[in-house]
């Protein structure tokens, strides 16, 4: 079975995010005053075979330590769409 | 006379420079694909700078997967020579060759411009030609070359002299702000044993007298020199 699966990959707590700062910035400009604490990271979609979904979690969590994420800088959470 | 593999991945594009000044330092050097899986009974490697495979996900993140990149964890393994420049700084940081990091510059912006460094450490395979608090003027030119690591990591590297090449002002004084938001000013470090180095900065842009700088050059003769054990 092919199993939608969905990757975010977000810089570490405490890391300098100097991309979310900057949109942070332009946010408070635009007058979004209630926006705080802005991460920006990455998501990545794909479609996993597996026969579980458990397995197709394991996998995409086997791919992010890999590839995927950076363990030196990112985090990662992995999503698999209920069928 | 010592053999150089200089390694090109697609979209490395300091592969010339890098051979280039690998000559004008008296090595035989020669190119390796990045899908060879031989080094040709090398002496030393180079990862040369670029945008290896676009830098798609994460600098260095793909080519480190590289075919040829087995066979060069292996011979740094073994005591082998290995200098990354730039895209083969992280490229020896994403293989986990050496720790840490390069993330975007603090800044947001590609920074290309002279820099100086102050040597550190010239207990190793690549700068062993210099005198300690030596200053370097050299290139750099990057997007992605924030040195990062954990707090654990970076104590140890202090520690053990591991740094081995950290940014100056041009006027010899200390930055107060970096080039582009490194720990502890840090543009270039080795593992324990002194065999593999990674630096941000352009050694091969700055090695030979008709582009009026060699400061480089003695990344590239250090090879010569260098007492450490192939084995």
């Amino acid at each position: 079975m092919a199993f939608k699966v969905h990757v975010r990959v977000v810089p570490r707590a405490g890391l300098l995010d100097p991309q979310g700062q900057a949109v942070e910035h332009a946010l408070t400009a635009l007058g979004f005053r209630e926006a705080s604490g802005v991460r920006i990271g990455k998501a990545i979609e794909l479609s996993v075979d597996a026969a579980s979904a458990d397995d197709a979690r394991a996998r995409a969590r086997a791919m992010c330590d890999k590839l995927l994420a950076n363990p030196v800088t990112e985090d990662y959470e992995v999503e698999v769409e209920a069928r | 006379m010592k053999r150089v593999a200089v390694v090109r991945f697609p979209g490395s594009n300091c592969d010339f420079d890098t051979l280039h000044s690998a000559r004008r330092a008296g090595t035989e050097a020669y190119f390796v694909w990045h899908r060879d899986t031989d080094l040709q009974g090398a002496d030393a490697v180079f990862l040369p700078g670029g945008f290896s495979y676009g830098d798609y996900l994460r600098s260095g993140a793909i080519a480190r997967f590289s075919p040829v990149m087995a066979e060069v964890q292996r011979f740094a393994q073994a005591g082998g020579p290995v200098l990354g420049i730039c895209n083969g700084f992280q490229i020896l940081c994403e293989a986990g060759m050496l720790p840490g990091a390069l993330m975007r510059n603090s800044r947001l912006s590609f920074v290309s411009r002279p820099v100086l460094l102050r040597v550190e450490q010239t207990d190793t395979a690549f700068t062993n030609r210099y005198g300690k608090g030596a200053l370097l003027r050299m290139p750099v030119a990057h997007g992605d070359g924030r040195f990062t690591a954990d707090e654990r990591t970076l104590k140890e590297l202090e520690a053990t002299g591991r740094v081995v090449v950290r940014y100056f002002d041009l006027d010899g004084t200390p930055l107060s702000e970096t080039v582009n938001g490194s720990l502890n000013d840090i543009a270039g470090i080795c593992n324990a044993e002194g065999n593999v180095v990674g630096l941000m900065p352009h050694p091969d842009r700055a090695a030979d007298p008709a582009i009026g700088n060699t400061d480089g050059l003695g990344f590239f003769t250090s090879v010569l020199s260098w007492a450490g054990v192939v084995k």
